[in-house]
């Protein structure tokens, strides 16, 4: 884990203070609410439909257990007593009164956390994926730059009033588990022969009303160069993006507008001009922050274990959770978990309470070296645990109803907080959820379908990331009342695509069925152990949009 | 009377015979003294006036506008502002870098527009030295919004060497 020293604890000590005098004069009247928006959106508050919101940064998803004791902590005082887990890896409250903001901000700085950019025109957390550092496909830890990018970018002044948002997100395993084609820049991390480390720069990836992937517009930029590279980006698009309309003001559009190759020759030429100036990195950063992300003190252990292998065999429900909710560890003898926030009927997506944070923060402390992530598909992850440990770690899971044995499965949805929370939402996110998750409860039909994702965002702004589920859900307004669009043969990672709409809306009742049917015709066409994804680009859109529609039309 | 701030040998002193004359528009009949133009007029009176008068013609550029453009003149030019048209418009930022680094504006450079104390401080750090703080806000209220946060990771034009570098 990074810690503070004294320059971060000041920084984010004197922000809190800064943003708790500006809430004081937006009550006192004194400051206008469009004056108050810019900066409390960069102190992560947003105004939803019941109440404030408060974004909070879990920068590249890694939370140290005591960090989510005082999450808990939040929830249970300050809040309805759960917080929500988002896609960048982030956790929201929903239920914040304005006057506890400050308070809840210094409680979050005494455990090195802070809720700055979490909103806002301007760079977001950075992200990466939940297994950074301990994953066996990994080529290194992508961390330590992100965290040099965090600091970078956090209260960067020339960049704080951009067009739009801006989202980075940095991968460097062979499965790209960050998405890294979705942002506004994505960036590679890799070693050339030498051992150099080198990144691969995309950049105009975004979802939203116009979903697009990102371009490559750098191969094999030297490490000490990403901080004036990505200035470079930053800098051309401050100043020529488009800010006369909300929806065309993402970098996206302005790369697509100029084409690739212009936008890249005039990032070189700004580039150009700064590339040997102080934002050069040094060894010694690098290995300032390297140092904090430097591997656990791991026991030597046989990469089997007996006991393991025994409970795996005698408990066929263990099995099937290992089969699904285990990751493999670059350490032999260990293993990454995956606790599932999706149970079904029981929570939305996401939403964990107070106790059970404490519940995770205990498992980390006393079988994982304190260490917590989050997953962009809203999950939780212990990265470090012993084989011989998964058992128990299992028990204790499931007494907390975080053991769901359906990651990467059906009902592992992906979902925005939807219409319930959300004031830019057409429609409801989390019944939807959760109606398809009641209909496919029966996890051994979950476990003979596979790997199926399936996305859900309540609006175009695509919070859910549905445009990359395997199977998405778009609620729209159609004169005043929720329907439902429906995309397939979307998919993340390195064969990154978006999905093409099926058809007409559906209502929400219709929903379930319409999944039902599209799952069906995926188990007719399927050859032997295809996934879903797969059978849709072998098969195309028609048969699925023929059983749908069919059989819509013969049961109105 | 402009609602002015001024950074005079780095410390803030609130300005109360600021004789410029900020011209928004294309205005027909323009005031005398000090002007402030938007580009295009100030290019045709620069080209009317000459060098004599020049010291009494500025240059505000609006947010689309290159600052590039203004290399040839930035040996005569008074003064230089840049437009805020709104607070959460963040084009002049870079305008005020690109002057102070590259361009090497050693001049007054002017904040105006919709500017108000919580930017003020990544104004100052992004090369701005004078304020001409929104007609309704109070200077004294503004001042407080100068200094910001002490730490800074990144570059600045007031310390172009990034926190890493100085961290020890």
């Amino acid at each position: 884990m990074y810690h503070y020293d004294d320059y971060d604890h000041a920084l984010v000590r004197e922000r809190v203070a800064q943003f708790r005098d500006q809430i004081e004069r937006r009550i006192s009247g004194e400051l206008s609410e469009e004056e108050f928006l810019p900066l409390r959106l960069q102190n992560g508050l947003y105004l939803q439909k019941h109440a404030y919101m408060l974004r909070v940064a879990i920068p590249y998803g890694t939370l140290a257990s005591r960090q989510m004791r005082t999450l808990a902590h939040i929830a249970r005082h300050h809040d309805r007593d759960y917080g929500h887990f988002t896609t960048r890896q982030n956790i929201q409250f929903n239920w914040i009164a304005l006057e506890q903001v400050a308070d809840i901000l210094e409680q979050l700085a005494a455990v090195e956390m802070h809720a700055i950019q979490t909103s806002g025109n301007c760079v977001r957390n950075i992200t990466t994926e939940a297994f950074a550092g301990v994953a066996a496909d990994e080529l290194m830890d992508p961390r330590p730059l992100a965290e040099i990018l965090r600091q970078w970018s956090t209260i960067n002044p020339e960049f704080l009033y951009l067009p739009r948002k801006f989202k980075i997100a940095l991968c460097s395993a062979e499965q790209d588990r960050a998405a890294i084609a979705m942002h506004d820049i994505g960036l590679y991390l890799y070693r050339d022969e030498t051992g150099e480390m080198l990144l691969r720069v995309m950049v105009g990836g975004g979802l939203g009303r116009t979903p697009i992937l990102g371009q490559q517009i750098r191969q094999a930029l030297p490490w000490r160069h990403l901080l004036s590279y990505v200035e470079a980006v930053l800098r051309v698009y401050n100043r020529h993006g488009r800010r006369d309309n909300k929806y065309k003001a993402r970098i996206k559009i302005l790369v697509k507008a100029l084409g690739i190759e212009a936008f890249a020759r005039e990032v070189e030429a700004e580039w150009a001009q700064i590339k040997e100036g102080p934002a050069e990195l040094t060894e010694d950063e690098y290995r300032r922050v390297a140092t904090a992300f430097i591997p656990p003190s791991y026991e030597q252990l046989a990469d089997t274990d007996l006991q393991y292998g025994t409970e795996l065999s005698q408990d066929a429900q263990f099995a099937r959770w290992v089969s699904r909710n285990v990751q493999p560890h670059k350490v032999p003898g260990y293993a990454s978990v995956v606790l599932s926030t999706k149970p079904g009927i029981s929570a939305p997506p996401g939403d964990v309470t107070s106790s059970q944070m404490e519940v995770v923060a205990d498992l980390a402390d006393t079988f994982g070296f304190g260490e917590i992530r989050i997953a962009h598909e809203q999950n939780l992850v212990l990265p470090d645990i012993r084989k011989a440990d998964l058992y128990a770690v299992w028990k204790r899971a499931q007494d907390v109803g975080l053991a769901t044995a359906n990651v990467g499965l059906l009902t592992d949805v992906i979902a925005c907080p939807g219409g319930d929370y959300c004031s830019l939402a057409n429609a409801k996110s989390i019944p939807i959820a959760q109606s398809i998750q009641q209909r496919f409860a029966d996890l051994d039909r979950l476990h003979e379908l596979g790997d199926i994702s399936l996305n859900i965002s309540g609006c175009m702004n695509a919070c859910g990331h549905h445009h990359i589920g395997n199977i998405g859900i778009l609620g729209v307004d159609k004169n005043g009342s929720e329907w439902y669009q429906v995309t397939i043969g979307g998919a993340q990672g390195k064969a990154s695509a978006l999905g093409k709409v099926i058809g007409p809306a559906f209502s929400a009742a219709q929903v379930p069925d319409v999944i039902e049917h599209l799952v069906q015709t995926f188990s007719d066409y399927r050859e032997s152990e295809e996934g879903f994804v797969e059978t849709v680009q072998r098969i195309g859109l028609e048969p699925f949009k023929e059983r749908v529609y069919r059989t819509l039309q013969e049961s109105a | 009377m402009n609602n002015l701030i001024k950074l005079i040998d780095g410390q803030a002193r609130i300005i109360h015979d600021d004789p410029w004359t900020l011209i928004s528009g294309h205005e027909a009949d323009l005031p005398g003294g000090p002007l402030i133009l938007p580009l295009a007029q100030w290019r045709e009176r620069q080209a009317v006036a000459g060098a004599e008068t020049s010291s009494h013609l500025a240059v505000c550029l609006a947010p689309d506008d290159e600052p590039e453009s203004l290399t040839p003149w930035l040996g005569v030019l008074p003064l230089i502002a840049l437009e805020f048209p709104s607070l959460r418009d963040g084009r002049a930022y870079s305008q005020a870098y690109l002057l102070r680094t590259r361009l090497g504006w050693r001049g007054e450079l002017r904040a105006v527009g919709d500017v108000l104390r919580d930017q003020l401080s990544h104004m100052r750090r992004c090369g701005f030295d004078a304020f001409a703080v929104r007609q309704d806000k109070s200077l004294e209220d503004a001042l407080k919004g100068l200094a910001g946060i002490s730490v800074l990771y990144g570059p600045s034009v007031l310390e172009p060497r990034p926190l890493f570098r100085r961290r020890g």
